[in-house]
């Protein structure tokens, strides 16, 4: 092979498992190393400087980044990375001196935002700095958007949500609540610069099957509709036996918030079985802590209804085939219940967008963009988060809005919006002597710390009654350091090795070796120990020196102690720290204040 | 400044010998020798080595005396027994516990200064007696613990790390052992497992003692221009020609031979050492030629490496002695030492 170019930010960018699987790349290594020492507002500036809600998404995240974790391979646990970044946002001090603020002098463009959701607000954060005149048009009376309607408070108190939107929008934004916006050609008329569309997918999915329609006492529910009901106050109950249709995340708040209102028997049905859920574990595990029921393979066929009400549901018992591709109807049955509630999936809703307007839209009335730069085909008209490529979650949306603010802002200036900055790195070494580093290498066995719940028999008094009470102070400083340091980098110079195997001998996970040269597959089936994954990269060095094999490290359960480099005579290994430079709408205007000015790093 | 650890990680991928354990079980405390050591490289192999013939730790005595060398059995199978001895003494308490428990497996590790200079004359001795162990020689030329002085085994015209040339005639331990009668001996190089790790192996299986010179270079005091013990001028002058596997006597049936197999020599276990190939005319059992053979390569500046030598009949000492079978740790009290009377009646006998 040939060498591996390390000076590629993208190598040791992929090392970092969490940071690369996070769509919007937060510096995961750097902020719990943050919170390791106590540095409770820096780890929430760094957190908000690449995924702009910490507070948020330190409760509701979908967390990409835990099943990438390396702790996974070591240990079977990721480290919990998003219940950290809870951390910091609860024991970070007053930091609003420290976010980006707005310039008197604004910059003569106008930009309009389609609801006030993540993607949006992230946008707004992202322009406001740079004398953007930003105008929200939200639908509600509160700004949020899914994460206000559609997340229930016991996961997402309000007071967290308000003080996160709120922030962007005391930057300077203008805000028009209660003002949908009901046509985009009288929104074009308008004469913004540019317009960008976080409207979310606000419609919830509709089951069409016998009985749907016949029920006359309002028991059938669509579920992000009833959830939104919850969160203003105009539902205030629900019946004794409850079953929720799908198995997704929405279903989990369904359930969970059915409970909250009166529901004694609640029942998640699925189609499909327990590995094909499209909910996330841990959110299975919170309904089933509720004693909420979740049965699997029950095709939902008719709802039964008698004399105008509904009385129950009846349902196939189906058996899949392998990989739950074909199923079978082994049995039929009916459930009885109060209510219905359809957590089946939710979908865009463009009929506000006039077909005529240069707007086009594909085959799953998703509107046709640019992936990189989200671009519509009118080139003033840029959608992100739900609304771009259908629903996803707030990470992706924060993602994209971070790549839409920098079309945004090199579309107004006159520039080509596909004139994108690179991704840059700085390697820092982290020696500090001998066997001594700056970062906290040693190998820590503590299990992954448990989150402590409110006791069942209190969770349930109120409805915005937080479950989750966070880390304490112990449970805290334990996890900080299960944490493997992938982002200091063992680094590598072939010219100065003598090969005396010192690193080879030391290394705790043997994933050193030195070898003649080959192909990457003949090199992989050499190692010292087995390549067992091939999606992690192996570093391969240039010919030694002295006899012209090569060092090839196996990225895959390197657990970053530095030993390797502690141990070798002369210096060829070293420990360095990879530092990600993401640019932004700020980085592509050099007269702009830049995002270093409003946050300093160790 | 804390001394490091090496941590042991769960899910790490590593196999598992007939006994169940992983090459973790088979380490021993981290090393304290400088980054880079030799010495560390021949701890390792030993560690593999173990771990590969699925030696019961509890059955290894690991004897050593003093100097860099000498501290490394503490630094691989913790679960063995062990002794450090006096500087020099190596030899004559491994011939005491081999006497008392032949039933276990003995290693000895030392080095050029404890071998070659203090415990020379106890060296020879093992040798002649022909004590069953496996006796590693971790030869750098230099004493490094008293920072870098020559050693007995430095090559005339090597130069220390000040510059100065060496003049005094070296000891080859392998011509030391041709002269007195050893039974096994082999050369290898710290930074050659793939070599060294099969003469470990076919050291612990042969009866008697086998004697490894592993040249093992001092990375602080001897790894400079003009050293002829450094990674570098081993790498350039190393002469592999003779090449040799070691095949246990358990799989002997599946691994076929090959038409290139110069030599094999049957050992008393029913393993077998095969020479994958031999310089022409050479035999490693005529004693003659291997000196020889030794010679020619050294004045050529040249460090012949390999099993050198194996006397497929040796005799170890216990047979040599005629003792029991069992090992004398394991006789009764009472019989080992059976009293003044019967003293008395064996000395009346020679009167």
């Amino acid at each position: 092979m040939e060498p591996t170019n390390d000076r590629d930010p993208n190598y040791f960018h992929q090392v970092v498992d969490c940071q690369w699987a996070c769509p919007a790349h937060t510096d995961v290594p750097g902020y719990i190393r943050l919170i390791a020492q106590g540095r409770f507002d820096d780890a929430y500036l760094l957190n908000r400087s690449a995924n702009v809600f910490p507070g948020i998404l330190g409760r509701v995240c979908d967390r990409p980044c835990e099943p990438a974790c390396r702790r996974n391979r070591v240990d079977g646990t990721p480290v919990a990375i998003c219940r950290l970044k809870r951390v910091a946002a609860d024991l970070s001090g007053d930091v609003t001196d420290r976010l980006p603020t707005a310039p008197e002098t604004k910059n003569g463009k106008r930009v309009a935002l389609v609801g006030a959701g993540p993607a949006s607000l992230a946008v707004a954060n992202d322009l406001l700095p740079l004398g953007y005149d930003v105008t929200i048009f939200e639908k509600y009376d509160r700004a949020g958007g899914l994460m206000r309607v559609n997340i229930p408070e016991f996961r997402l108190p309000g007071e967290v949500l308000d003080f996160e939107t709120q922030c962007i929008i005391d930057m300077g934004a203008t805000i028009h609540y209660n003002s949908p916006v009901e046509s985009m050609r009288e929104l074009l008329a308008q004469g913004f610069d540019a317009v960008f569309v976080g409207a979310g997918a606000p419609k919830g999915k509709e089951l069409e099957l016998p009985g749907r329609h016949d029920d006359t006492t309002g028991r059938i529910h669509i579920g992000i509709e009833w959830l939104k009901s919850v969160a203003f106050g105009h539902i205030e109950s629900i019946g004794e036996r409850v079953l929720i249709i799908g198995v997704g995340n929405t279903a989990m708040d369904c359930c969970r918030t059915s409970r909250r209102l009166g529901g004694t028997d609640v029942r998640v049905m699925a189609r499909r079985p327990r590995d094909f859920f499209k909910a996330s574990p841990w959110e299975l595990e919170d309904a089933e802590e509720e004693d909420i029921d979740i049965t699997v393979n029950h095709a939902p066929k008719r709802f039964v209804i008698e004399d105008g009400k509904l009385v129950g549901m009846e349902f196939d018992i189906v058996e899949w085939d392998e990989g739950a591709r074909h199923s079978t109807v082994v049995d039929t049955v009916t459930i009885a219940c109060d209510d219905v509630i359809l957590a089946i999936g939710q979908e865009n809703a463009f009929d506000w967008v006039e077909r005529d307007l240069g707007i086009e839209f594909g085959e799953w009335e998703t509107p046709v963009l640019d992936e990189t730069t989200l671009q519509s085909t009118l080139p003033q008209v840029f959608f992100g988060g739900d609304a771009a490529f259908g629903p996803k979650n707030i990470i992706w949306a924060v993602a994209q809005a971070h790549q839409a603010a920098i079309s945004i802002h090199q579309f107004c200036q006159g520039r080509d919006v596909t004139d994108r900055l690179p991704d840059t790195m700085t390697l820092e070494s982290q020696k500090m002597g001998m066997a001594q580093w700056s970062y906290h290498n040693d190998y820590n066995p503590s299990p992954r710390q448990q989150m402590h719940h409110v006791e069942l028999t209190q969770r349930f008094a109120a409805l915005d009654l937080e479950v989750e009470l966070g880390f304490d102070a112990e449970q805290t400083a334990r996890e900080v350091q299960r944490c493997l340091n992938c982002d200091v980098q063992t680094t590598f110079k072939a010219n100065l090795c003598i090969e005396c195997d010192a690193c080879i001998d030391i290394c705790p996970v043997r994933c050193l070796t030195i070898t003649a040269n080959g192909d990457e597959e003949d090199l992989r089936s050499r190692l010292n120990a087995p390549s067992v994954n091939p999606d992690q990269a192996i570093y391969v060095s240039a010919a030694l020196p002295q006899t012209g094999r090569v060092m090839v490290k196996d990225e895959n359960v390197c657990v970053h102690c530095g030993l390797c480099a502690q141990r070798c005579p002369t210096a060829a290994w070293d420990m360095e720290k990879f530092e990600l430079d993401i640019p932004y709408a700020a980085d592509f205007d050099l007269l702009s204040k830049t995002r270093s000015d409003t946050l300093t790093r160790s | 400044m804390k001394s490091p650890t090496k941590p042991i990680i769960p899910l790490a991928v590593l196999p598992k010998n007939e006994l169940g354990l992983t090459v973790r079980d088979y380490e021993g405390a981290m090393s304290t020798l400088c980054a880079g050591c030799g010495h560390d490289s021949v701890t390792a192999a030993i560690t593999q080595m173990f771990f590969e013939i699925s030696m019961p730790p509890r059955d290894i005595v690991k004897l050593s005396g003093i100097g860099c060398s000498s501290k490394t059995p503490t630094y691989f199978v913790r679960g063995a027994h062990g002794f450090n001895s006096a500087h020099g003494r190596m030899a004559p308490i491994a011939t005491g516990a081999n006497a008392a428990n032949r039933e276990l497996t003995m290693i000895g590790i030392s080095g050029d200064g404890d071998s070659l200079s203090i415990g020379m004359g106890h060296l020879a001795h093992l040798m002649r007696r022909n004590v069953n162990m496996l006796y590693v020689l971790e030869n750098n030329g230099v004493y490094g613990l008293t920072k870098g002085q020559f050693s007995a085994s430095a090559d005339i015209g090597s130069r220390s790390k000040r510059g100065v040339a060496n003049v005094v005639a070296p000891i080859d331990p392998i011509l030391l052992g041709l002269s007195m009668g050893a039974t096994f001996l082999a050369r290898s190089f710290s930074g050659d497992k793939a070599q060294l790790i099969p003469l470990l192996k076919a050291g612990v299986a042969h009866r008697g003692l086998a004697i490894i010179d592993v040249i093992s270079p001092c990375v602080t005091f001897n790894d400079h221009e003009g050293s002829t013990k450094s990674y570098r001028f081993m790498r350039e002058h190393e002469i592999k020609e003779i090449e040799t596997d070691f095949v246990p006597w358990e799989q002997e049936i599946a691994m076929p031979r090959s038409k290139d197999d110069a030599k094999e020599i049957t050992m008393h276990d029913g393993s077998t050492v095969r020479f994958r190939s031999v310089p022409e005319g050479y035999d490693p059992r005529d004693r003659q030629k291997v000196e020889d053979y030794i010679r020619e390569h050294r004045e050529r500046g040249e460090v012949a490496t390999g099993l050198l030598y194996l006397n497929e009949d040796s005799i170890e000492v216990h047979e040599l002695n005629n003792t029991p079978d069992v090992a004398l740790a394991k006789v009764p009290f009472e019989k080992l030492c059976p009293g003044s009377a019967v003293l008395a009646k064996i000395q009346e006998s020679f009167r």
